[in-house]
């Protein structure tokens, strides 16, 4: 507005309220506002009146109560005896856990997709493309069951690798794939400190290799700039990554715990337990699609010119993609690659259908049925999403500042 | 699609009359059908046909209160609900009668304030394991893999007993029954445990039966009973004494095929005429027809009949009459006199 | 010519082109090229062929002794005596409740039916530009028809709600030219007023003129359902996803501020905890005894989802149009209401319509999540009662694929649309 219309300032009117686009403003807000409030208020009322008629209260003191159920997965110490507040954590990191487990291979998956759906390879486009569509189009719930149908139906429960001639035998003799889970062999010291410490000490020596191979290959550098002949550092480099890992096993002398079928179930080794598996693989092949489709977007959105140009330089086609054309496809990938991290971490709630114990499925399923507890339950439960989903945008907006196009 | 705008002019405008929270026998008989809430689907107890017919013991419960307040079997309205649902459903007016498997607990009783109106179903958690796997005892289940139903008592108690025999266990909840047998079948888990009658039923359901047994341990009891809400004492009265009805008529010998003939006249047993309404005004006490038992009881036979007709012995499920035998026979069911 | 001697041979016509050699055309070229161009494009190849045949080894067999008459599992298992088989039969027993949900009355499948085949002649001119706009007042009837055909009831219920958003309609046109504010507002209040004054002149049923038999809201089920979630809660929430990414853009900062949050707690949140608010929480918001039945309340949340992404769309679009669109729109001295209807919003809304409709597949898609709160979609019919029952226990993947399938088409079909609206629309573009 400019200042000829601007009529005098001390001539208020309350007309100007709704006449004076100045004000109208401040009378749309105020409206706004109060019906808002007024309308919130009048649910919160409803909400306590039907509360009080039932005789119920919004009570959050039964998370210190004994939550009274067991859990097959958990990550921190937990029993029966344990309160729901504890049941609720276990299912929160486990939560975290099938969500970062599944937003790493989601990324691989839709990587490889999105990259072979431009190869030149037109049987492997075409697969990659019907990948793509089938996944896109049908709803993940469908693809959780079929998936956990598949690993339930298709791979053998336990029984079947008991007996003299057993159906079923385990992968070169270290690793059993069952319907209720994967049995790994589980590296220990034999003259060790115990578990955690021990692998403390493993991760004290890679970072430590890793700064001894940073500063050998910095150094590399520093010779080739100078005279132009880069000196080899392979021997070098696998040198410090392996020798001091494979002397402390020497030393602390390295075992297999390779798991055995013990009474009803495998017995030792890791377990990554089915439901785990069943979840963590369906939402990354169904957000693996999603990604894969962003990636051939931003691959596409890389001008030709760069390829070309990069090609005129004498670049292989193979480091073309990744050192010419990927990190700017990143800028275009990364948003849309942040919000299907969102979606998993979202999608994880359908943990339930496959009897994992997520946040969903202790917080909102176990202890909401057995306290009765249903709108504080699912309030915690929201909140919960809220905060993770707020903290991952947080997190991504601080990085995508950072990768920025610098423009002048 | 306007209509939620409509709705909502029809809530603000005329229908906003209706929220004076009338009685549940009013509104039933204002609504002409009973809103009873059930399972989501168990054979024996409740579940749909493929014409959507729902049957079972616990339908069979649901059709007897129809039929006493509003003198048609068939005015019922089954609303499938879930663990997750079951008291919400109840406690927000959905449904004015949960006939669903539920166990009648303390808290459930008085914490939930939920009134259990009798037992239709005397029950107790059990196992259920392949044949082959060789095991007699639920004392020999130590690290086996166990398959319960979520959202029931039926977790607590395994936690109990697992921890008090100070044997280990990985428990799968699993949201449905249809889902808890296909892990179970495909060997996903070693055991699958739930009410023993639920047990049955899941049993019968199978290819082969006959590889599956129950073991003899009971780590529960489990009393199913129907519930209403509290504070509607009349209408609880109504249900507790349509389900009494049912088990009296079995006591007193009155059937589906009786029940006109003895209803039509004053017989000789006082009782069995105050229970059909041709002696006294026990209905006009409750507020119904003074046929109202009759009706219950025609529409689906006494109580000994629907055991018969839907999980009896000669039926799949083959449940035995055990606890649920009249008091007279050594059972638990032990209706209060009408008197 | 004497130089004509000194050459010993001239050819004097056009030697005919020799073909090709054989590896260089026709299929053996395109499969070099395209299959088998370097060592490591080999490699894939094989890889690929190699998955190809593993599935269709899997499956074809599968499929092709697929059993379609049989009343049970047990008796398909029988008829094929160890063979691997398919036992679609379940398809054709169950198809209706596949369809429409085990309670949906079998003698009045023809309505739903009906609705959805005007659901086409509905949707068509809003999809393809080219129709006759006056196939649009079709489009404006339809939600009355289609709830009229789906539940039943007196025919004066959805009448009463048409006459009532026509009178709005009406008053909207004539006063909009003075104030838009005033239209607006003015329309809902005499569209409200109607239906107060219908609603209490009308008795509480006993009509019987133009009444079909009604069907309970509960009695819904299968891929009707779905259908209808998706449909109505992608319409419900088009209007009312502008509103909130106009407030969202808006310079005033509480209503902004109240858009921002609703969008982001919506978004932030999963969609299954809502239906969880739907099914055990949001009973007790409403004033004791409407008794607003489940599937009203899940309408209600998935609209309030589906709003809140469709508004990132649209602002998305918002974002998208130059700044001088709007300064175009100033400086013509439109006000507000009218620079956002006449020029900004058609621009917008235009460049999200791929946005949208991505959205839209998306929560049609996710509408089979109320399988997860007992109600009996098509994903809760195969859960629930179709698996349970004696006779089809165990037939997961004949099930399991017909769903998929039918997801499959309608969600391909809609997307394929959506790239060629985003062809032709960026044809008017350049």
């Amino acid at each position: 507005m400019t200042s000829i219309t601007d009529p005098p300032r001390g001539s208020f009117r309350p007309s100007m309220l709704i006449n004076d686009t100045r004000y109208r403003s401040y009378t749309f807000q105020a409206i706004a506002f109060v019906v808002l409030a007024l309308s919130i208020g009048y649910l919160i009322n409803n909400l306590f009146t039907n509360l009080a008629a039932q005789g119920l209260d919004i009570d959050f003191s039964f998370l210190g109560a004994p939550a009274g159920y067991d859990i097959n997965q958990r990550l921190i110490e937990y029993t029966s005896q344990s309160t729901n507040l504890q049941a609720a954590f276990v299912g929160i990191l486990n939560t975290l856990l099938v969500a970062f487990l599944a937003c790493v291979t989601a990324t691989i998956f839709g990587v490889l997709a999105g990259v072979l759906r431009l190869s030149n390879n037109w049987l492997v486009r075409k697969l990659m493309a019907i990948y793509v569509e089938i996944f896109r189009n049908i709803p993940v719930l469908i693809w959780v069951l079929i998936i956990f149908t598949i690993m339930i139906a298709v791979l053998p429960g336990p029984r079947e690798f008991r007996g003299d001639d057993p159906s079923a035998t385990m992968f070169l003799g270290i690793s059993a794939f069952t319907n209720r889970g994967v049995y790994i062999p589980l590296p220990f010291f034999e003259r060790g400190f115990g578990g955690g410490l021990d692998f403390l000490m493993v991760l004290a020596v890679l970072v430590g290799s890793f700064f001894g191979a940073r500063a050998v290959n910095a150094r590399a550098t520093r010779i080739q700039e100078a005279t132009g002949v880069r000196p080899a550092t392979l021997l070098t480099n696998l040198g410090i990554w392996f020798g001091p890992l494979i002397v402390m096993f020497l030393v602390f002398g390295l075992r297999f715990e390779v798991p055995e079928l013990k009474g009803f179930n495998f017995a030792g080794g890791i377990k990554v337990g089915g439901p785990l598996i069943a979840i963590w693989f369906a939402l990354s092949i169904y957000t693996g699609a999603f990604i894969a489709e962003n990636v051939r977007a931003g691959i596409q959105a890389v001008s030709k010119g760069q390829t070309e140009a990069a090609g005129a330089l004498g670049i292989r086609p193979g480091r073309i993609m990744s050192l010419v054309v990927l990190p700017q496809a990143l800028r275009v990938i990364i948003p849309p690659l942040i919000s299907n991290y969102l979606n998993i971490t979202k999608n994880s709630s359908l943990a339930i259908l496959v009897g994992y114990a997520d946040v969903t499925a202790t917080l909102g399923g176990i202890t909401l049925n057995q306290t009765g507890r249903a709108i504080e339950c699912i309030l915690l439960l929201m909140l919960f999403y809220l905060t993770i989903s707020l903290l991952i945008s947080a997190v991504i907006n601080v990085y995508n500042n950072a990768i920025k196009l610098k423009e002048r | 699609m306007k209509k939620t705008a409509f709705y909502g002019a029809l809530a603000v405008a005329g229908l906003a009359a209706s929220t004076a929270s009338a009685a549940t026998l009013d509104d039933v008989k204002a609504r002409g059908v009973l809103n009873c809430g059930v399972t989501t689907g168990l054979v024996g107890f409740a579940s749909p046909d493929a014409n959507g017919v729902w049957n079972g013991f616990d339908v069979g419960v649901c059709r007897a209160v129809a039929a006493a307040v509003l003198g048609d079997s068939d005015a019922v309205e089954f609303v499938p609900t879930t663990g997750k649902t079951r008291f919400t459903a109840l406690a927000s007016g959905e449904i004015d009668v949960l006939a669903r498997n539920t166990t009648w607990t303390f808290s459930r009783d008085v914490d939930l304030k939920f009134e259990f109106v009798g037992i239709n179903y005397y029950d107790g958690q059990g196992f259920m394991v392949p044949r082959d796997l060789g095991v007699a005892s639920a004392k020999d289940l130590d690290g086996a893999t166990v398959c319960i139903q979520t959202g029931t008592t039926t977790e607590l108690n395994l936690a109990d007993f697992f921890r008090s025999n100070s044997i280990s266990y990985e428990p799968v909840p699993i949201e449905t029954n249809a889902e808890a047998q296909q892990q179970y079948i495909a060997g996903a888990c070693d055991v699958y445990t739930t009410d023993a009658s639920g047990l049955a039923a899941t049993r019968a359901s199978f290819e082969n039966p006959g590889d599956h047994v129950l073991l003899p341990e009971i780590i529960s009891k489990e009393p199913l009973g129907p519930l209403v809400r509290h504070g509607d004492n009349d209408w609880g009265d109504i249900v507790r004494w349509s389900l009494n009805a049912l088990i009296a008529a079995e006591e007193l010998g009155v059937t589906s095929a009786n029940v006109e003939e003895l209803g039509a006249a004053p017989t000789g047993n006082p009782e069995v005429n105050r229970l059909l309404g041709t002696e006294g005004e026990l209905g006009a006490m409750l507020g119904l027809e003074a046929d109202w038992a009759k009706s219950a009881i025609a529409a689906g036979g006494n109580y000994g009949e629907l055991f018969e007709k839907n999980i009896g012995e000669n039926t799949p499920i083959g449940l035995a009459r055990g606890l649920n035998a009249q008091w007279t026979d050594g059972g638990l069911l032990y209706s209060p006199p009408f008197r | 010519m004497t130089t004509d001697r000194t050459i010993a041979f001239v050819r004097t016509e056009d030697v005919p082109a020799m073909p090709p050699p054989p590896n260089a055309v026709g299929p053996v070229r395109w499969i070099k090229d395209n299959l088998f161009a370097t060592p490591a494009n080999s490699v894939l190849t094989i890889l690929a062929i190699l998955a190809i045949y593993m599935i269709l080894n899997g499956t074809v067999p599968w499929m092709v002794n697929g059993i379609w008459a049989s009343p049970s599992l047990a008796v398909c298992r029988e008829i094929l005596d160890g063979a691997s088989g398919a036992c679609f039969a379940v398809l054709g027993e169950r198809w209706n409740q596949l369809l429409f949900g085990f309670q949906y009355p079998a003698d009045l499948y023809w309505r739903p039916g009906l609705a959805f085949v005007l659901l086409f002649f509905a949707a068509a001119p809003v999809l393809f530009f080219d129709l006759p706009r006056k196939l649009l007042i079709f489009t404006a009837l339809y939600p009355f028809i289609a709830y009229w055909l789906i539940w039943g009831g007196s025919i004066f219920g959805p009448l009463l709600a048409l006459v009532g958003i026509v009178a709005g309609a009406l008053f909207y046109q004539r006063f909009v030219k003075n104030s838009f504010a005033i239209g607006f507002f003015g329309a809902i209040a005499v569209a409200f007023v109607v239906w107060t004054i219908g609603g209490a002149i009308l008795p509480d049923g006993g009509i019987t003129e133009g009444a079909m038999r009604s069907v309970p809201s509960r009695d819904l089920g299968g891929f009707m359902l779905n259908m209808m979630l998706g449909v109505t809660c992608v319409s419900l929430s088009l209007p009312i996803g502008i509103a909130l990414a106009l407030g969202r853009q808006s310079s005033m900062p509480i209503i902004k501020l109240i858009c921002v949050i609703f969008i982001e707690f919506v978004r932030g949140v999963p969609l299954i905890t809502l239906l969880f608010v739907a099914n055990v929480m949001l009973g007790y918001f409403f004033p004791p005894g409407s008794g607003v039945d489940l599937f009203l309340r899940v309408v209600i949340m998935i609209t309030m989802f589906s709003a809140a992404y469709i508004a990132e769309v649209i602002r998305g679009g918002l974002a998208a149009l130059p700044k001088g669109q709007y300064e175009a729109g100033d400086s013509l001295g439109l006000d507000y209401a009218q620079a956002m209807r006449l020029i900004i919003l058609p621009q917008a809304l235009k460049i999200s319509i791929p946005g949208i409709v991505n959205v839209s597949v998306g929560l049609f898609k996710d509408t089979t999540l109320v399988s997860v709160i007992s109600m009996f979609d098509l994903v809760g019919m195969i859960r629930g009662p179709i698996l349970a029952s004696v006779e089809w226990q165990g037939v997961y993947w004949e099930l399991f694929g017909f769903a998929a399938l039918l997801f499959f088409i309608t969600c391909y079909g809609i997307s394929q649309y959506s790239q060629w609206l985003e062809r032709r629309l960026a044809t008017d573009h350049r």
